[in-house]
């Protein structure tokens, strides 16, 4: 039987169910906040940063399977990168990490590129400040 | 895993005696009903008996019922029937901001073909005013369609109150009724209303079948063009196994009406009762009391409804949202803004509407079923923090 949630293939399907690094970081060095509820989507992405690798990844997301899936796997890929490998993670590599989206699903994984970015602008604001006190 | 089919107003699944009623219309009796030999004979005697039930259960005559291939097309039929058959006395038409796509988008199609439209606002409980009606009918008016129940809230709107104005007025009055025939009582009479769409598959009937009741007098354009069939109101030949299926299911709808929709309140009931027990920050959207005796439709704050359907899926359970992220145009549901519920609300709901081979069992599945989810969904929003 075909349904339109066969839309999924099997690898977003298990980050959907199983989804990895669901949570807030408690002493983050960076973080993300981007969508708006009413649009239906909004992620939240925690980084911990030492020596310029980020060591741990968390998310929040409210949004569908997709948005849940593209959090999940942009948290894994970050995890050991530097900031400068990271800030290269473009939504199509989420997207082909994940197998592929359907078509009306990309721009959930744009807003995870996104959140991310934001993650590493907050980190590199707070050591510009830092530096500066 | 038994799946648990909650999504009856999307479409039911045909009775298997409307099937076996209509089999011997794709192989022995496969006659053209335009044809004079006695395969055409007894292929026109099915369609015109089908013709007759249908009548029967609205209370109409059966010269006053035209079959189309489905709802969608007996919506568009009224509209566009009466439209372009009454420009001569006005060019402006009264519908309501909660209509069916088949209706709403037939009315943007005429606003851009230089007709006025109305949209007549709901209340929170999704519900119009008959005298937003009343006010806003001008010598220009020519048709209002109010539908009769709402197909995602459940809301029964006061058709008959608006029907009588309509009729007082000298305008045509059309009801989507789609929702509700052969699952609450509908009299064509006591609506007081000119056009009624009625769809087979929302009452286990087969898909590609419905109707339009037309009270006679009523004037309107042709809706096909061709042959004879249907006194050349929709031409092209009938589809024959699924007229007699849509006859089929309005007989059996007939027999159980009253019964059945008793059964579904009493089911109805215990799910919006559980699930306000078992979920906090939840929400019954439509009326509480005038609503379709199979609909529940609740918003759970914090969460989306694709994901909650797709857990619920996961679980056999089969479900609705109103939610952007499950539709084509990522907008959500035209119908819960119009109840004035915030986006996030609308895109947090989940529709179950109850049906035929549902059970207490089902139902307590459910309530067993989703607190859980909804905990789960809950841990990994960012929206239930911001509330704190």
């Amino acid at each position: 039987m075909s349904d339109p949630w066969s839309l999924y293939n099997d690898k977003v399907m298990e980050h959907f169910k199983n989804p990895r690094n669901v949570g807030e970081i408690e002493d983050p060095d960076g973080v993300g906040h981007v969508g708006n509820p009413v649009c239906g989507d909004v992620m939240e992405l925690y980084i911990k940063v030492n020596d310029g690798i980020i060591v741990d990844a968390k998310f929040k997301t409210f949004g569908c399977a997709a948005a849940i899936a593209t959090s999940s796997m942009v948290t894994e890929m970050v995890k050991g990168k530097s900031i400068e490998e990271a800030l290269k993670i473009s939504n199509k590599a989420v997207v082909e990490a994940l197998d592929g989206l359907p078509p009306a699903k990309v721009h959930c994984s744009v807003m995870a590129e996104e959140a991310l970015k934001a993650a590493i602008e907050d980190y590199l604001e707070h050591q510009k400040l830092k530096r500066q006190i | 895993m038994r799946r648990i089919y909650l999504d009856h107003a999307a479409t039911t699944p045909t009775h298997p005696e409307v099937v076996k009623a209509m089999l011997p219309f794709f192989t022995d009796a496969f006659g053209n009903p335009s044809s004079i030999h006695s395969y055409g004979q007894e292929a026109k005697g099915a369609v015109e008996e089908a013709r007759t039930k249908v009548a029967e259960l609205i209370g109409a005559r059966s010269e006053e019922i035209v079959f189309t291939s489905g709802g969608t097309e007996a919506d568009n039929y009224a509209l566009k029937g009466v439209a372009y058959a009454n420009e001569h006395k006005g060019n402006h038409i009264i519908t309501t901001s909660i209509e069916h796509n088949a209706v709403m988008e037939v009315c943007k199609f005429l606003e851009r073909r230089e007709f006025g439209i109305t949209y007549l606002p709901v209340d929170k409980y999704g519900l119009v005013d008959p005298d937003d009606a009343r006010k806003a009918i001008t010598d220009k008016t020519i048709l209002i369609s109010v539908m009769h129940a709402n197909n995602e809230v459940g809301t029964i709107e006061p058709v008959e109150e608006i029907g009588r104005i309509a009729r007082e007025a000298g305008v045509y009055f059309h009801t989507d009724a789609v929702q509700t025939v052969g699952h609450i009582p509908v009299n064509v009479a006591e609506l007081k209303v000119d056009l009624l769409s009625i769809s087979a598959h929302k009452l286990y009937g087969p898909k590609g079948a419905g109707a339009l009741y037309i009270r006679k007098g009523t004037r309107l354009v042709s809706f096909m063009h061709g042959g004879a069939q249907e006194k050349r109101r929709r031409a092209g030949t009938e589809n024959v196994p699924a007229v007699v299926g849509l006859g089929k299911a309005v007989e059996l709808a007939g027999q159980e009406i009253g019964k059945e929709a008793e059964r579904l309140a009493y089911l109805r009931d215990k799910l919006i009762k559980g699930l306000g027990e078992k979920i906090d920050h939840i929400r019954l959207n439509g009326h509480p009391r005038k609503r379709l005796p199979n609909n529940v439709n609740v918003s759970v704050d914090f969460v989306e409804g694709e994901s909650l359907l797709l857990n619920l899926d996961l679980e056999g359970i089969c479900a609705s949202t109103g939610s952007a992220c499950s539709s084509a145009s990522l907008e959500p549901s035209h119908v819960l803004l119009a109840l004035g519920l915030p986006a996030e609300q609308a895109h947090g709901s989940l529709r179950f509407t109850l049906g035929r081979e549902n059970t207490e069992a089902d139902v307590e599945r459910v309530l067993g079923v989703l607190p859980g989810i909804v905990a789960r969904l809950r841990a990994m929003s960012p929206l239930l923090k911001t509330r704190k």
